[in-house]
């Protein structure tokens, strides 16, 4: 990752300074382009979905976000401070910008918590265990506030019964509704969920939604979402993005891109999921 | 083989030695051979220690380590695997003293032992550190924990079970590697065997019971190993229905 120069996030014209900025992020991998030139901005408390094929580079975004994926170009931005990069030395001011360190990824880091398809819950604790080892380890609250925040948090997600359980001993949704609460026990202020209910029965992934729909009504988190649960993202997303051969191909709020999608593959891609569907 | 048939084959091995000790020729030697088999069983368990110890330091400090440590590691892996575990204690007893250093046969037994067994380890150790998902090295990054807080609170908890068979088998292979430290002045249970057949001369009866006694000692740590591997496997998925 190369030294970079990228503008700090102003206020656009609603005075709003963007929660996330991607700027002109590429990704490869290898000879493969992943990511070509990303541009982006997501503004505080707006719900994104993003579709697309798979293939189009859309859990790539996420996994940038959160730091799992290095990238190749360009410079993210989480709460006007660059994540991926920072100032460089004696370049306070001249927007100068070099590879971040590790202590400076954690530090912004902290801000973004992610779900992920397969959960990812630690097998070896039980699902209270679960939402307080980070709180506890990474933030240093004390065990009685992390047990407290923990279980109150279990319980928003309707689990308050289970706190002793382990993950074996749920079901995929319970399992999902668990990771949701471990990663908001960090207080984040951006939340991921890649492909969230694609692991899950069809049965269990009302339950998920109706949680993931909760959070949206209750708290002002900034959330985006890679999701195939089209119905959802329809009703639920203030702006939907199809990604399409590592772009965006088109943008727009859910009735329009839905309702009247003005790109060829948008069209394409949405009889061929609602076929399927 | 679960923990029954394991705990049957303990009773029935030691029901063997009892038979074959009853008898009026064998029954002599007992006294002398058990006094050998327990210096056996003290080398095989703090061996063990050592070998566990030096297998997660030398596993741990080879995937993670910074280059020197790194380096290091893979000296100490490839050489105690490399070399006879005979000639290394040769080596830590006759050629050390040329050399200022002189340790106890014990120490010595141990030392190289545990050593030459923990090379070993250390591969089990990054091979079930390896074995652990992705997804949770991922999960563990995504909770903001560092790379040595996911090491030591997420990954090595649920390594550790993935370890214990393989282990099992090192620990077995450390307890017949025992027999060598005869050749170094020890009186363990295979110097005793050969002493008394040097001087009574009654080979089938000596050798019978010592290969009855490796075969219990061998058999208590499979045992050991079970309830282990059971325990932990217990702690790692609850109610898991597999």
């Amino acid at each position: 990752m190369e030294a970079s120069t990228s503008e700090r996030p102003a206020a656009a014209e609603g005075g709003v300074a963007p929660m996330v900025r991607f700027d002109r992020v590429t990704k490869r991998y290898g000879a493969l382009t992943v990511l070509d030139d990303l541009q982006l901005d997501i503004a505080a408390g707006e719900k994104v979905a993003i579709i697309g094929p798979s293939g189009s580079g859309k859990t790539t975004v996420l996994r940038m976000l959160m730091t799992l994926e290095r990238i190749d170009g360009g410079v993210i931005w989480v709460d006007g401070e660059p994540m991926t990069h920072m100032p460089g030395p004696g370049a306070a001011g001249s927007g100068s910008l070099v590879p971040a360190s590790q202590r400076h990824l954690r530090q912004v880091r902290g801000k973004v918590g992610m779900v992920f398809q397969h959960f990812n819950l630690f097998p070896h604790m039980s699902a209270l265990k679960n939402c307080m080892e980070a709180p506890v380890t990474v933030l240093g609250l004390s065990r009685k506030e992390a047990r407290e925040r923990g279980a109150e948090l279990l319980s928003m997600v309707g689990l308050g019964d289970k706190l002793d359980h382990f993950p074996g001993q749920l079901s995929g949704g319970q399992q999902q509704r668990v990771a949701i609460a471990r990663a908001l026990a960090m207080r984040p202020k951006v939340m991921l969920f890649d492909e969230v209910t694609s692991a899950l029965d069809p049965e269990l992934v009302g339950e998920v939604l109706t949680v993931i729909r909760k959070l949206g009504a209750e708290h002002d988190l900034t959330m985006i979402m890679v999701t195939h649960q089209m119905g959802f993202a329809k009703e639920f997303a203030d702006r939907v993005c199809f990604f399409y051969q590592g772009r965006i191909a088109e943008t727009g709020a859910p009735a329009e891109l839905f309702g009247n999608p003005e790109n060829e593959r948008t069209r394409q891609f949405l009889s061929a999921v609602l076929e399927a569907g | 083989m679960g923990v029954r048939q394991t705990t049957i084959l303990v009773i029935l091995s030691f029901v063997a030695g009892l038979v074959v000790a009853s008898f009026a020729g064998f029954r002599e030697f007992i006294p002398g051979l058990l006094e050998g088999a327990w210096v056996t069983v003290r080398i095989t368990v703090q061996g063990c220690l050592l070998a566990v110890v030096m297998a997660v330091i030398a596993g741990i400090a080879k995937m993670y380590g910074p280059w020197p440590l790194r380096w290091l590691a893979v000296c100490y892996i490839e050489v105690f695997r490399g070399t006879s575990a005979l000639v290394q204690l040769f080596w830590l007893f006759f050629v050390l003293p040329h050399f200022g250093v002189f340790l106890e046969p014990m120490t010595v037994a141990v030392v190289g032992l545990g050593l030459n067994v923990g090379a070993y380890g250390a591969e089990v150790v990054r091979g079930a550190i390896q074995a652990v998902p992705r997804g949770q090295w991922e999960a563990s990054t995504a909770l903001n924990l560092t790379r040595m807080q996911a090491l030591r609170r997420i990954i090595l908890p649920q390594a550790l079970v993935a370890m214990i068979p393989p282990w099992g088998n090192l620990f077995i292979e450390l307890l017949k590697s025992t027999a060598i430290v005869s050749l170094i002045t020890i009186g363990d249970l295979a110097f005793r065997a050969q002493q008394m057949n040097q001087t009574t001369l009654k080979t089938v009866q000596i050798f019978s019971i010592v290969l009855v006694m490796y075969l219990a000692i061998s058999m208590v740590i499979t045992l050991l190993m079970r309830l282990l591997e059971r325990r932990a496997a217990a702690g790692l998925s609850r109610g898991r229905v597999s």
